[in-house]
Protein backbone atom coordinates (compact mmCIF):
# COMPACT_ATOMS: atom_id res chain seq x y z
CA UNK A 1 0.00 0.00 0.00
CA UNK A 2 2.81 2.43 0.94
CA UNK A 3 4.92 1.41 -1.79
CA UNK A 4 1.48 2.22 -4.18
CA UNK A 5 1.30 5.89 -3.00
CA UNK A 6 4.81 6.50 -3.34
CA UNK A 7 5.11 4.81 -6.74
CA UNK A 8 1.69 6.45 -7.81
CA UNK A 9 3.09 10.03 -6.45
CA UNK A 10 6.79 9.44 -7.80
CA UNK A 11 5.21 8.59 -11.43
CA UNK A 12 2.59 11.40 -11.91
CA UNK A 13 4.74 14.17 -10.93
CA UNK A 14 8.11 12.88 -13.15
CA UNK A 15 5.54 13.07 -15.60
CA UNK A 16 3.86 16.26 -14.92
CA UNK A 17 7.90 17.77 -14.83
CA UNK A 18 8.54 16.17 -18.20
CA UNK A 19 5.29 17.76 -19.79
CA UNK A 20 5.94 21.22 -18.58
CA UNK A 21 9.87 20.91 -19.93
CA UNK A 22 8.86 22.10 -23.21
CA UNK A 23 6.59 24.92 -22.96
CA UNK A 24 7.85 25.91 -20.00
CA UNK A 25 11.72 26.05 -22.07
CA UNK A 26 9.15 27.69 -24.70
CA UNK A 27 8.13 30.54 -22.40
CA UNK A 28 11.07 31.31 -20.61
CA UNK A 29 13.17 31.79 -23.68
CA UNK A 30 10.75 34.12 -24.76
CA UNK A 31 10.69 35.99 -21.81
CA UNK A 32 14.41 36.23 -21.45
CA UNK A 33 15.05 36.72 -24.86
CA UNK A 34 12.00 38.77 -26.91
CA UNK A 35 10.30 41.73 -26.45
CA UNK A 36 6.52 41.56 -27.25
CA UNK A 37 3.36 42.73 -26.78
CA UNK A 38 1.69 41.33 -23.91
CA UNK A 39 4.56 40.34 -22.04
CA UNK A 40 4.13 41.67 -18.58
CA UNK A 41 0.52 39.77 -18.99
CA UNK A 42 2.07 36.29 -20.17
CA UNK A 43 4.63 37.19 -16.63
CA UNK A 44 1.56 37.83 -14.39
CA UNK A 45 -0.22 34.56 -15.55
CA UNK A 46 2.73 32.20 -15.54
CA UNK A 47 3.25 33.53 -12.00
CA UNK A 48 -0.42 33.29 -10.69
CA UNK A 49 -0.43 29.85 -9.79
CA UNK A 50 2.35 30.15 -6.96
CA UNK A 51 0.16 33.27 -5.07
CA UNK A 52 -2.98 32.16 -6.07
CA UNK A 53 -4.74 29.77 -3.18
CA UNK A 54 -4.38 26.26 -4.89
CA UNK A 55 -7.37 25.22 -4.01
CA UNK A 56 -8.80 28.02 -6.18
CA UNK A 57 -6.64 27.11 -9.00
CA UNK A 58 -7.65 23.64 -8.80
CA UNK A 59 -11.15 25.32 -8.80
CA UNK A 60 -10.33 26.76 -11.96
CA UNK A 61 -9.16 23.65 -13.58
CA UNK A 62 -12.07 21.92 -12.47
CA UNK A 63 -14.21 24.19 -14.57
CA UNK A 64 -12.55 24.14 -17.30
CA UNK A 65 -11.55 20.22 -17.49
CA UNK A 66 -15.04 19.04 -16.11
CA UNK A 67 -17.07 16.84 -18.70
CA UNK A 68 -19.20 20.13 -19.33
CA UNK A 69 -16.04 22.91 -19.08
CA UNK A 70 -14.46 23.81 -22.14
CA UNK A 71 -11.87 21.67 -22.64
CA UNK A 72 -13.12 19.03 -20.54
CA UNK A 73 -16.32 18.69 -23.01
CA UNK A 74 -13.98 18.66 -26.11
CA UNK A 75 -12.06 15.74 -24.61
CA UNK A 76 -14.87 13.90 -23.31
CA UNK A 77 -16.32 14.19 -26.45
CA UNK A 78 -12.70 12.51 -27.88
CA UNK A 79 -13.23 9.58 -25.15
CA UNK A 80 -10.67 11.11 -23.09
CA UNK A 81 -11.77 11.74 -19.34
CA UNK A 82 -9.51 13.90 -17.24
CA UNK A 83 -11.30 15.34 -13.99
CA UNK A 84 -10.96 12.66 -10.68
CA UNK A 85 -8.36 10.37 -12.50
CA UNK A 86 -4.56 10.26 -12.41
CA UNK A 87 -4.54 12.29 -15.55
CA UNK A 88 -6.01 15.41 -13.17
CA UNK A 89 -3.34 14.59 -10.81
CA UNK A 90 -0.84 15.37 -13.46
CA UNK A 91 -2.62 18.27 -14.74
CA UNK A 92 -2.50 19.68 -11.07
CA UNK A 93 1.03 19.04 -10.19
CA UNK A 94 2.13 20.56 -13.94
CA UNK A 95 -0.21 23.94 -13.40
CA UNK A 96 1.15 24.14 -9.72
CA UNK A 97 4.64 23.27 -11.17
CA UNK A 98 4.77 25.15 -14.35
CA UNK A 99 5.75 28.95 -12.76
CA UNK A 100 9.04 27.47 -10.91
CA UNK A 101 10.40 25.56 -13.67
CA UNK A 102 10.08 28.92 -16.43
CA UNK A 103 11.57 30.87 -13.39
CA UNK A 104 14.12 28.83 -13.10
CA UNK A 105 14.92 28.45 -17.01
CA UNK A 106 14.49 32.22 -17.81
CA UNK A 107 17.09 33.10 -15.64
CA UNK A 108 19.32 30.54 -16.72
CA UNK A 109 18.80 31.85 -20.32
CA UNK A 110 19.35 35.52 -19.28
CA UNK A 111 22.26 34.43 -18.17
CA UNK A 112 23.83 32.98 -21.05
CA UNK A 113 25.70 35.53 -22.77
CA UNK A 114 23.70 37.33 -25.89
CA UNK A 115 27.52 37.72 -27.47
CA UNK A 116 27.69 33.68 -27.77
CA UNK A 117 24.54 33.47 -29.83
CA UNK A 118 25.63 36.40 -32.07
CA UNK A 119 28.74 34.85 -32.75
CA UNK A 120 27.35 31.55 -33.25
CA UNK A 121 25.13 33.42 -35.74
CA UNK A 122 27.87 35.20 -37.79
CA UNK A 123 29.55 31.66 -37.74
CA UNK A 124 26.76 30.69 -40.19
CA UNK A 125 24.12 28.71 -37.56
CA UNK A 126 20.82 29.23 -37.66
CA UNK A 127 18.45 29.92 -34.99
CA UNK A 128 17.64 26.24 -34.05
CA UNK A 129 21.52 25.59 -34.03
CA UNK A 130 22.53 28.44 -32.12
CA UNK A 131 19.91 27.33 -29.12
CA UNK A 132 20.45 23.53 -29.07
CA UNK A 133 23.91 23.53 -29.62
CA UNK A 134 25.33 27.19 -27.25
CA UNK A 135 22.05 28.09 -25.29
CA UNK A 136 20.47 25.44 -24.11
CA UNK A 137 23.95 23.52 -22.94
CA UNK A 138 24.85 26.38 -21.20
CA UNK A 139 21.54 27.20 -19.55
CA UNK A 140 21.29 23.11 -18.60
CA UNK A 141 22.34 23.28 -14.96
CA UNK A 142 20.17 26.19 -14.41
CA UNK A 143 17.28 24.26 -16.44
CA UNK A 144 17.79 21.02 -14.46
CA UNK A 145 17.92 22.85 -10.64
CA UNK A 146 14.25 24.43 -12.17
CA UNK A 147 12.93 20.74 -13.25
CA UNK A 148 13.86 19.37 -9.77
CA UNK A 149 12.34 22.52 -7.76
CA UNK A 150 9.39 21.98 -10.10
CA UNK A 151 9.56 17.81 -9.57
CA UNK A 152 9.79 18.43 -5.80
CA UNK A 153 6.90 20.89 -5.75
CA UNK A 154 4.75 18.45 -7.40
CA UNK A 155 5.61 15.99 -5.25
CA UNK A 156 4.17 17.93 -2.39
CA UNK A 157 0.89 19.07 -4.18
CA UNK A 158 -2.55 18.91 -2.42
CA UNK A 159 -4.78 22.26 -2.93
CA UNK A 160 -5.42 21.62 -6.37
CA UNK A 161 -5.41 17.82 -6.73
CA UNK A 162 -7.82 17.29 -3.85
CA UNK A 163 -10.39 19.41 -6.17
CA UNK A 164 -9.63 18.67 -9.43
CA UNK A 165 -8.32 14.49 -9.11
CA UNK A 166 -10.12 13.91 -5.63
CA UNK A 167 -8.77 11.50 -3.23
CA UNK A 168 -9.25 8.11 -5.07
CA UNK A 169 -6.76 5.20 -3.63
CA UNK A 170 -4.72 3.71 -6.35
CA UNK A 171 -5.98 6.18 -8.74
CA UNK A 172 -5.10 9.73 -7.19
CA UNK A 173 -3.87 9.51 -3.44
CA UNK A 174 -0.55 11.00 -3.92
CA UNK A 175 1.51 11.11 -1.18
CA UNK A 176 0.20 14.47 0.77
CA UNK A 177 -3.90 13.50 -0.20
CA UNK A 178 -2.87 10.03 1.58
CA UNK A 179 -1.22 11.19 4.78
CA UNK A 180 -4.40 13.66 5.31
CA UNK A 181 -6.77 10.53 4.89
CA UNK A 182 -4.81 8.74 7.21
CA UNK A 183 -4.45 11.52 9.59
CA UNK A 184 -8.34 12.21 9.37
CA UNK A 185 -8.75 8.42 10.20
CA UNK A 186 -6.47 8.51 13.10
CA UNK A 187 -4.03 6.39 11.83
CA UNK A 188 -0.88 8.70 13.10
CA UNK A 189 1.41 6.02 12.86
CA UNK A 190 0.91 5.13 9.12
CA UNK A 191 0.67 8.71 8.26
CA UNK A 192 4.03 9.45 10.37
CA UNK A 193 5.86 7.19 8.00
CA UNK A 194 4.33 8.45 4.93
CA UNK A 195 5.50 11.68 6.41
CA UNK A 196 9.29 10.52 6.99
CA UNK A 197 8.89 9.19 2.65
CA UNK A 198 7.81 12.72 2.15
CA UNK A 199 10.39 14.53 3.85
CA UNK A 200 13.60 12.45 3.10
CA UNK A 201 11.92 12.56 -1.22
CA UNK A 202 11.52 16.17 -0.96
CA UNK A 203 14.88 16.82 1.37
CA UNK A 204 17.04 14.72 -1.93
CA UNK A 205 15.06 17.02 -5.11
CA UNK A 206 15.73 20.18 -3.13
CA UNK A 207 19.28 19.33 -2.00
CA UNK A 208 20.10 18.28 -5.75
CA UNK A 209 18.39 21.15 -7.25
CA UNK A 210 21.04 23.16 -5.18
CA UNK A 211 23.81 21.19 -5.68
CA UNK A 212 23.04 21.89 -9.24
CA UNK A 213 23.29 25.54 -9.30
CA UNK A 214 26.30 25.86 -6.74
CA UNK A 215 28.11 24.31 -9.44
CA UNK A 216 26.80 26.72 -12.10
CA UNK A 217 28.18 28.96 -9.52
CA UNK A 218 31.67 27.90 -8.95
CA UNK A 219 32.17 27.75 -12.57
CA UNK A 220 34.61 30.75 -14.01
CA UNK B 1 36.26 47.07 -52.79
CA UNK B 2 35.96 44.86 -49.85
CA UNK B 3 33.17 46.80 -47.80
CA UNK B 4 31.25 49.86 -48.81
CA UNK B 5 29.08 51.54 -46.40
CA UNK B 6 26.22 54.06 -47.92
CA UNK B 7 24.50 56.41 -45.74
CA UNK B 8 24.28 54.11 -42.76
CA UNK B 9 22.60 55.42 -40.01
CA UNK B 10 22.36 54.10 -36.39
CA UNK B 11 20.81 55.58 -33.43
CA UNK B 12 22.93 55.69 -30.25
CA UNK B 13 22.94 57.32 -27.11
CA UNK B 14 23.65 59.99 -27.18
CA UNK B 15 24.64 60.34 -30.84
CA UNK B 16 24.14 58.88 -33.88
CA UNK B 17 26.64 56.21 -36.03
CA UNK B 18 26.20 58.19 -39.01
CA UNK B 19 28.44 56.76 -41.99
CA UNK B 20 29.75 56.06 -45.27
CA UNK B 21 33.12 55.01 -46.59
CA UNK B 22 34.71 52.86 -48.46
CA UNK B 23 36.85 50.22 -46.80
CA UNK B 24 38.33 48.88 -49.75
CA UNK B 25 42.43 48.63 -48.13
CA UNK B 26 44.06 45.06 -47.26
CA UNK B 27 43.43 45.96 -43.56
CA UNK B 28 41.70 49.14 -42.85
CA UNK B 29 41.75 50.61 -39.15
CA UNK B 30 38.93 52.45 -37.26
CA UNK B 31 40.08 53.88 -34.89
CA UNK B 32 38.96 56.80 -32.39
CA UNK B 33 38.06 57.45 -28.63
CA UNK B 34 35.81 54.93 -26.78
CA UNK B 35 32.22 55.31 -27.51
CA UNK B 36 32.70 56.83 -31.01
CA UNK B 37 31.02 53.29 -32.26
CA UNK B 38 33.65 51.68 -33.24
CA UNK B 39 32.17 48.61 -32.02
CA UNK B 40 29.01 49.38 -33.42
CA UNK B 41 29.70 49.89 -36.84
CA UNK B 42 31.41 46.46 -36.88
CA UNK B 43 28.20 45.21 -35.37
CA UNK B 44 26.23 47.14 -38.56
CA UNK B 45 28.51 44.92 -41.17
CA UNK B 46 28.18 41.90 -39.35
CA UNK B 47 24.56 41.86 -39.28
CA UNK B 48 23.86 42.20 -35.58
CA UNK B 49 22.45 45.64 -35.22
CA UNK B 50 20.40 47.12 -38.00
CA UNK B 51 20.65 50.60 -38.65
CA UNK B 52 17.76 52.97 -39.79
CA UNK B 53 18.84 54.13 -42.36
CA UNK B 54 21.60 53.63 -45.68
CA UNK B 55 22.99 50.63 -47.48
CA UNK B 56 26.21 47.79 -46.57
CA UNK B 57 27.54 45.90 -49.09
CA UNK B 58 30.70 43.26 -49.00
CA UNK B 59 32.50 42.86 -51.81
CA UNK B 60 29.53 44.05 -54.46
CA UNK B 61 26.88 41.57 -52.81
CA UNK B 62 24.38 44.07 -51.30
CA UNK B 63 23.85 42.60 -47.41
CA UNK B 64 21.71 45.22 -46.39
CA UNK B 65 19.84 48.14 -47.89
CA UNK B 66 17.46 49.78 -45.90
CA UNK B 67 15.27 51.08 -49.14
CA UNK B 68 15.13 47.60 -50.59
CA UNK B 69 14.93 46.18 -47.70
CA UNK B 70 17.65 43.95 -48.31
CA UNK B 71 18.79 42.54 -44.64
CA UNK B 72 20.74 39.27 -45.00
CA UNK B 73 21.00 37.44 -41.41
CA UNK B 74 24.17 37.54 -39.62
CA UNK B 75 24.60 33.84 -40.57
CA UNK B 76 24.57 34.42 -44.31
CA UNK B 77 26.35 37.38 -44.50
CA UNK B 78 30.00 35.71 -44.62
CA UNK B 79 32.13 37.92 -42.18
CA UNK B 80 34.47 36.43 -39.61
CA UNK B 81 33.49 38.55 -36.19
CA UNK B 82 36.41 38.45 -33.61
CA UNK B 83 34.43 40.32 -30.56
CA UNK B 84 36.72 42.49 -28.14
CA UNK B 85 35.51 39.90 -25.72
CA UNK B 86 36.70 36.78 -27.93
CA UNK B 87 33.64 35.10 -26.95
CA UNK B 88 34.95 32.00 -27.17
CA UNK B 89 32.35 29.18 -26.33
CA UNK B 90 33.06 27.76 -22.78
CA UNK B 91 31.67 24.36 -23.04
CA UNK B 92 33.27 23.70 -26.15
CA UNK B 93 36.97 22.73 -26.70
CA UNK B 94 39.15 24.70 -28.82
CA UNK B 95 38.69 22.03 -31.69
CA UNK B 96 35.00 22.30 -31.66
CA UNK B 97 34.79 25.66 -30.96
CA UNK B 98 37.66 26.21 -34.52
CA UNK B 99 35.38 23.68 -36.16
CA UNK B 100 31.82 25.67 -35.13
CA UNK B 101 30.86 27.19 -38.51
CA UNK B 102 31.39 23.48 -39.90
CA UNK B 103 33.76 24.57 -42.47
CA UNK B 104 34.99 21.55 -44.59
CA UNK B 105 38.27 22.95 -45.68
CA UNK B 106 41.19 21.85 -43.82
CA UNK B 107 42.10 23.22 -40.60
CA UNK B 108 45.68 22.65 -41.08
CA UNK B 109 46.88 26.56 -42.33
CA UNK B 110 45.02 28.13 -39.88
CA UNK B 111 46.45 25.98 -37.30
CA UNK B 112 49.64 26.30 -38.39
CA UNK B 113 50.11 30.24 -39.17
CA UNK B 114 48.46 30.46 -35.65
CA UNK B 115 50.22 28.03 -33.98
CA UNK B 116 47.07 26.41 -32.15
CA UNK B 117 48.22 22.76 -32.60
CA UNK B 118 48.84 21.95 -29.08
CA UNK B 119 45.58 24.07 -27.75
CA UNK B 120 43.23 21.69 -29.73
CA UNK B 121 42.05 19.21 -27.32
CA UNK B 122 42.20 21.66 -24.25
CA UNK B 123 38.63 23.81 -22.46
CA UNK B 124 39.10 26.89 -23.74
CA UNK B 125 38.55 28.02 -19.79
CA UNK B 126 42.02 26.44 -19.21
CA UNK B 127 43.41 29.00 -22.22
CA UNK B 128 45.78 32.50 -21.59
CA UNK B 129 44.69 35.70 -23.02
CA UNK B 130 46.75 35.45 -26.18
CA UNK B 131 45.71 31.94 -26.59
CA UNK B 132 42.61 32.86 -26.73
CA UNK B 133 42.77 35.46 -29.05
CA UNK B 134 44.70 33.34 -31.45
CA UNK B 135 41.79 30.33 -31.36
CA UNK B 136 39.02 33.13 -31.50
CA UNK B 137 41.04 34.33 -34.49
CA UNK B 138 41.08 30.64 -35.80
CA UNK B 139 37.24 30.21 -35.51
CA UNK B 140 36.60 33.50 -37.49
CA UNK B 141 39.13 32.39 -40.45
CA UNK B 142 37.99 29.20 -40.68
CA UNK B 143 34.12 30.12 -41.61
CA UNK B 144 35.59 31.35 -44.68
CA UNK B 145 34.42 35.02 -44.37
CA UNK B 146 34.58 37.46 -47.57
CA UNK B 147 36.05 40.13 -44.30
CA UNK B 148 37.65 39.62 -41.23
CA UNK B 149 36.51 42.33 -38.49
CA UNK B 150 38.39 42.52 -35.67
CA UNK B 151 37.61 44.54 -32.45
CA UNK B 152 39.94 45.87 -30.51
CA UNK B 153 42.13 42.22 -30.49
CA UNK B 154 44.81 43.68 -28.06
CA UNK B 155 42.41 45.06 -26.10
CA UNK B 156 43.15 42.75 -22.20
CA UNK B 157 46.09 41.39 -23.67
CA UNK B 158 49.45 40.93 -21.44
CA UNK B 159 51.84 44.24 -22.64
CA UNK B 160 54.87 41.08 -23.10
CA UNK B 161 52.35 38.96 -25.56
CA UNK B 162 50.64 42.67 -27.37
CA UNK B 163 53.78 42.19 -29.71
CA UNK B 164 53.19 38.74 -30.10
CA UNK B 165 49.73 39.20 -30.62
CA UNK B 166 50.37 42.05 -33.47
CA UNK B 167 53.13 39.33 -35.00
CA UNK B 168 50.07 36.50 -35.53
CA UNK B 169 47.82 39.51 -36.69
CA UNK B 170 50.54 40.32 -39.47
CA UNK B 171 50.74 36.74 -40.90
CA UNK B 172 47.15 36.13 -40.65
CA UNK B 173 46.96 39.75 -42.79
CA UNK B 174 49.60 38.35 -45.15
CA UNK B 175 48.77 34.81 -45.16
CA UNK B 176 45.27 34.83 -46.08
CA UNK B 177 43.51 36.61 -48.89
CA UNK B 178 40.82 38.29 -46.90
CA UNK B 179 40.05 41.83 -46.24
CA UNK B 180 40.50 43.43 -42.78
CA UNK B 181 38.83 45.67 -40.74
CA UNK B 182 40.53 46.30 -37.67
CA UNK B 183 38.74 48.43 -34.32
CA UNK B 184 41.55 49.90 -32.04
CA UNK B 185 41.98 53.06 -30.04
CA UNK B 186 45.99 52.81 -30.67
CA UNK B 187 47.36 54.57 -33.38
CA UNK B 188 50.84 52.53 -33.06
CA UNK B 189 48.67 49.41 -33.28
CA UNK B 190 46.96 50.50 -36.57
CA UNK B 191 49.92 51.79 -38.13
CA UNK B 192 51.59 48.32 -37.83
CA UNK B 193 48.65 46.88 -39.34
CA UNK B 194 46.66 48.37 -41.37
CA UNK B 195 47.21 50.68 -44.85
CA UNK B 196 44.28 53.04 -44.40
CA UNK B 197 42.90 54.13 -41.35
CA UNK B 198 39.17 55.97 -40.35
CA UNK B 199 38.98 58.34 -37.42
CA UNK B 200 35.76 58.14 -36.00
CA UNK B 201 34.42 60.84 -33.81
CA UNK B 202 30.73 60.74 -32.10
CA UNK B 203 29.96 58.18 -35.25
CA UNK B 204 31.00 60.16 -37.50
CA UNK B 205 34.38 60.07 -39.59
CA UNK B 206 36.52 62.94 -39.09
CA UNK B 207 38.93 62.01 -40.89
CA UNK B 208 41.19 59.72 -43.47
CA UNK B 209 44.70 58.41 -43.56
CA UNK B 210 46.94 56.31 -45.08
CA UNK B 211 49.34 54.71 -43.18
Amino acid sequence: MTSEIIFLTLRTAAVATLVIVPPGLAVAWLLARRSWRGKSLVETLVALPLVMPPVATGLILLQLFGRRGPIGGWLHSLGIDVVFTTKAVILAMAVMSFPLLVRAARVAFEEVNPRLEQIARTLGASDTRVFVTITLPLAARGIVSGMLLAFARALGEFGATILVAGNIPGETSTLSLSIYNLVQLGRDDEAFQLLAVSVVIAFGAVWLAEMTLRKTAAKP
Amino acid sequence: MSVRIDGVVLPLAPFALEVTAELSARATAITGPSGAGKTSLLEVIAGLRKPTRGAVAIHERVVFDREQRIDVPARARRVGYVPQDDALFPHLSVRRNILYSGATMSIEDVVAVLEIEPLLERGVKHLSGGERKRVALARALLSRPEVLLLDEPLAGVDPDLRRRVLDYLVRVRDEFPIPIVYVTHDDEEAAHICDEALLLERGRVVRRVSL
